[in-house]
């Protein structure tokens, strides 16, 4: 699946530069793109470097772990694979946290260790587990309560009231996680029925 | 009002987590600065782990959108979603928005600058720049940190999540702001 996505991706990328008569853009594009590839994960050192940090502390002091506890009757049905007082649940829960209050670079990181603490559960090593794309069906639909750059871009324009779109971004989020966490159920049972 | 609360809330949300958790660990005996630093140590290793995994997937988008296919695959798409109460302008937001999340917001700025963040097509931008997310990066992030190759259903999953996304964005903005 995602072999093909990323060939299309260049492939049509390419046919269509080359009919539009301009492929130089293609070298440009793509060298500019993997300087740039290089330059985010630099951008993100110092930020993982300070979110997990945190995290760590919050860790020892047992707050992740009282979190999860918190919300452990709905965690518990989301990731049935995924034993209950496992510490992937704590992460899980502050990444999504994080998510709906719009600190994107607080989520990525909390993410990234959610992912590596659900890896020690997951046999097959390069293969997604379950947990691990019902975590990211989460991840990619989080209803976000605070869009806090669009927020801001808005209000720079002048708008007459920057926050007004955001019950309308809670109602499309909402719907959003809902299919997402429907079809990554649906999609879970049938991968497992097929394996019977 | 809502804009004071909830700017309020963006400027204190990370200040306050950088207070309390760490004065927290103290009474709780943690030594804070060992287990900072043993915490930062591991994001370091993780953020240098996922550039082959970027770097593949950010030359092929970029590739892509600099070649100007998104006209084409938007010519195509527009009179089916003109239909559904979408207006063509914003289509390329919609089209990009899974795989490049600075692109999108630049497009998102630019289609507030010329219509004006309070027409129909400033506000249906900004509602589907807060519905949907970056899925390509955050699977190619998120598996790259853990060395997973094999996507099996997620990449359809998150797709599926952005389309519904703009479709309710469409519906819920034709509704309120039309």
């Amino acid at each position: 699946m995602l072999n093909v996505i990323w060939l299309l991706l260049l492939a049509t990328g390419i046919v269509v530069a080359a009919l539009n008569g301009n492929i130089e853009v293609v070298t440009e594009a793509a060298l500019g793109a993997a300087k740039g590839a290089v330059e985010v994960c630099f951008d993100l050192v110092g930020v993982m470097a300070l979110w997990l940090g945190i995290m760590k502390i919050a860790e020892k002091g047992g707050l992740v772990q009282s979190l999860a506890r918190l919300l452990r009757p709905i965690t518990v049905k989301l990731f049935p694979s995924v034993p209950s007082h496992h510490p992937a649940m704590g992460t899980i829960i502050l990444n999504l946290s994080a998510n709906m209050l719009g600190l994107g670079n607080a989520a990525t990181p909390f993410g990234m260790k959610a992912m590596q603490e659900l890896q020690e559960l997951n046999q097959e090593s390069d293969e997604a587990s379950e947990a691990m794309c019902t975590f990211l069906a989460l991840n990619t639909s989080c209803i976000t309560l605070i869009p806090a750059t669009i927020i801001a871009v808005r209000f720079s324009f002048n708008s007459a009231n920057p926050t007004e779109i955001v019950g309308a971004c809670i109602f499309s989020t909402a719907i959003s996680m809902v299919i997402a966490v429907y079809l990554d159920y649906w999609f879970r049972t049938k991968s497992r029925w097929r394996k019977k | 009002m809502l804009h004071t609360l909830l700017s309020l809330v963006s400027k204190w949300a990370i200040p306050v987590l950088l207070l309390v958790v760490p004065i927290y660990g103290y009474f709780k005996k943690v030594p804070v600065y060992e287990a900072f630093v043993e915490g930062a140590e591991e994001g370091f290793t993780t953020a240098i782990k996922i550039i082959p995994f970027l770097v593949g997937m950010m030359v092929a988008i970029s590739v892509f959108r600099a070649s100007g296919a998104m006209d084409y695959v938007s010519m195509i798409l527009d009179p089916i979603t003109s239909r559904i109460g979408a207006p063509s302008e914003v289509l390329p937001l919609a089209i990009m928005r899974p795989m490049s999340g600075s692109a999108v917001l630049g497009m998102a700025t630019e289609l507030m600058r010329v219509y004006g963040p309070d027409s129909f097509i400033g506000r249906l931008s900004s509602v589907m720049q807060g519905t949907t997310d970056t899925t390509f990066f955050i699977l190619t992030v998120y598996f790259g940190s853990v060395g997973i190759k094999k996507y099996r259903y997620a990449i359809v999953t998150g797709l599926t999540a952005d389309i519904t996304g703009f479709l309710a964005s469409v519906y819920i903005c034709n509704l309120l702001f039309r």
